[in-house]
C-alpha cells in the first residue's frame, strides 16, 4: 500500500508511538512530552547571561533549567530523525519548503523570519496551555486529562483558520 | 469525586486488586532530584525511536502538517488518534496491573484555552510543532532552525511573564488533575468502554473519508 505522506503507514506509526508511550511510562515513569525541553534549554541559555534573574523567575523555580530526561529525549529525536531520513533516502537539504515557495516565493529570509515568529507564538502557547502536540495531544489525551482534550481541540480550532488565511486567501 | 482507580480494581479478578489512590501525587519525582544516568540514556533511546517514527510517518514535513490544517491531508490525525487509542488501552491496562502511574496535567480552563489557541496559531505560522520541528531539522528542513530558535526565545518570554500569570490567568478555572470521566460523573471503566470504541469509530471514518 502506498502512503503519499510518509514512508510508513500512519496506523503503523501511531500504533508504535502508542507502544512507545507505554514503554516510557513503564521504564522511565514519564510521559512523552517535548515542549518543556525547549523551556529548559531556554533557561540554560538564560543562566549564561543572567543567572540570578533566570533562577528567580517563577517558571524556572518549578521547572529547573538543566539536562534531564526530557532534554535527552529531544536530543534523541534529532538523532532518530537523521537516521530515518538518511537510511530512507529522504534527507532534503532545503531552507524553504516547496509548498511555501509556491505561495510566498523562494526568499529564505522571509521564511526564516516567519518561522521564528511562529516558534515564539508556539512556545508561549505551549507553556500557557501546559503542553504541546506530544504532551497534551498524545500523552495527556491518552490519559483522559481534561486539560489535554481542551488544549488539543483549541490547537485545531486556531490552526485551521490560520493555515487557511495563509494559503486560501 | 470518582475514585477511578478503585473502581477499576473492583471489576478485576481478586489477585489484581491493588490498593491504588485515585490520583497519584505526581510531583514525587520532580523536586530537585536529578535523573539518574541510566534514565538519561533511556531518555535518549526513547527519543531516537520517537524521532525515527515521526520521520517515517511523514508528519515532520511542512506540507503534511499544513495539509492537515488545510484539511487536505489527514496523516496527522490518523497517527495521533491511533497512538491515543493504543496508548490509552495500554496505559490504563498497565495501571490496572499496578505497573504504572498516571501523569495528568492540571486543568486550568482559561490557560488551557488561551494557550491552546495561541499554540494553534503558532502551528499554522510555523508549520511544525515542537516535536516535529526537531525531526524536520533532522531530515534536512533547515527552516526548522529558525522555528527552534523561536521556540527557545518564546519559552523564555513565557518564563518572564510566569510570575504574573500564576497570580492571574492560571487561577481562572483551575480544577486540578481532573479526567474526562470525572467531569461526566462516570466510572473510569464505563467511560473507557464507551470512549475507546468512539475513538475507533472516529478513526475508521477518517480512514474512509480521507484515505
Amino acid at each position: 500500500m502506498q502512503h503519499a505522506s510518509g514512508a510508513w503507514s500512519p496506523y503503523l506509526v501511531g500504533t508504535l508511538i502508542g507502544l512507545l508511550s507505554m514503554a516510557t511510562f513503564y521504564f522511565s515513569n514519564k510521559p512523552l512530552s517535548v515542549s518543556t525541553a525547549y523551556a529548559r534549554l531556554a533557561g540554560m541559555v538564560g543562566k549564561l547571561f543572567a543567572k540570578g534573574h533566570t533562577e528567580n523567575l517563577k517558571f524556572y523555580q518549578d521547572t529547573k533549567p538543566k539536562m534531564e530526561w526530557g532534554v535527552m529525549l529531544v536530543v534523541g529525536m534529532l538523532l532518530g530523525a537523521i537516521i530515518a531520513a538518511v537510511t530512507g533516502g529522504e534527507f532534503t537539504a532545503a531552507w524553504v519548503p516547496a509548498m511555501w515557495e509556491q505561495r510566498f516565493g523562494p526568499d529564505v529570509a522571509l521564511r526564516l523570519g516567519v518561522a521564528f515568529v511562529g516558534g515564539v507564538i508556539l512556545a508561549y502557547g505551549a507553556r500557557l496551555a501546559g503542553g504541546c502536540t506530544s504532551g497534551h495531544g498524545i500523552s495527556g489525551a491518552l490519559q483522559l486529562s481534561v486539560s489535554s482534550w481542551v488544549a488539543l481541540v483549541c490547537f485545531f480550532i486556531a490552526a485551521v483558520p490560520t493555515a487557511h488565511l495563509m494559503y486560501r486567501l | 469525586m470518582t475514585t477511578s482507580a478503585n473502581l477499576l480494581s473492583e471489576n478485576a479478578p481478586p489477585v489484581l486488586v491493588i490498593p491504588e489512590k485515585p490520583h497519584e501525587p505526581k510531583k514525587s519525582e520532580e523536586p530537585g532530584k536529578p535523573d539518574s544516568a541510566p534514565q538519561l540514556v533511556l531518555g535518549l533511546l526513547f527519543g531516537v525511536v520517537f524521532g525515527f517514527l515521526l520521520q517515517k510517518g511523514g508528519v515532520a514535513r511542512y506540507e503534511v502538517l499544513m495539509g492537515q490544517f488545510l484539511l487536505t491531508d489527514f496523516t496527522v490525525i490518523k497517527i495521533m488518534l491511533t497512538a491515543i487509542i493504543v496508548g490509552m488501552l495500554g496505559i490504563f491496562g498497565l495501571r490496572a496491573l499496578g505497573l504504572v502511574k498516571l501523569h495528568l496535567k492540571p486543568t486550568r480552563y482559561a490557560a488551557n484555552i488561551a494557550g491552546g489557541l495561541l499554540f494553534g496559531v503558532g502551528l499554522g505560522v510555523l508549520g511544525y510543532c515542537p516535536g516535529t520541528g526537531i525531526v524536520a531539522l533532522g531530515q534536512g528542513n533547515f527552516d526548522a532552525i529558525a522555528g527552534i530558535l523561536g521556540l527557545i526565545v518564546g519559552s523564555y518570554v513565557y518564563a518572564e511573564t510566569s510570575g504574573l500569570l500564576a497570580s492571574t490567568l492560571m487561577k481562572i478555572g483551575y480544577r486540578g488533575d481532573i479526567m474526562l470521566p470525572d467531569v461526566l460523573g462516570m466510572r473510569l471503566v464505563v467511560f473507557l468502554a464507551a470512549f475507546v470504541p468512539l475513538l475507533v469509530l472516529g478513526l475508521y471514518l477518517v480512514a474512509k473519508l480521507a484515505p
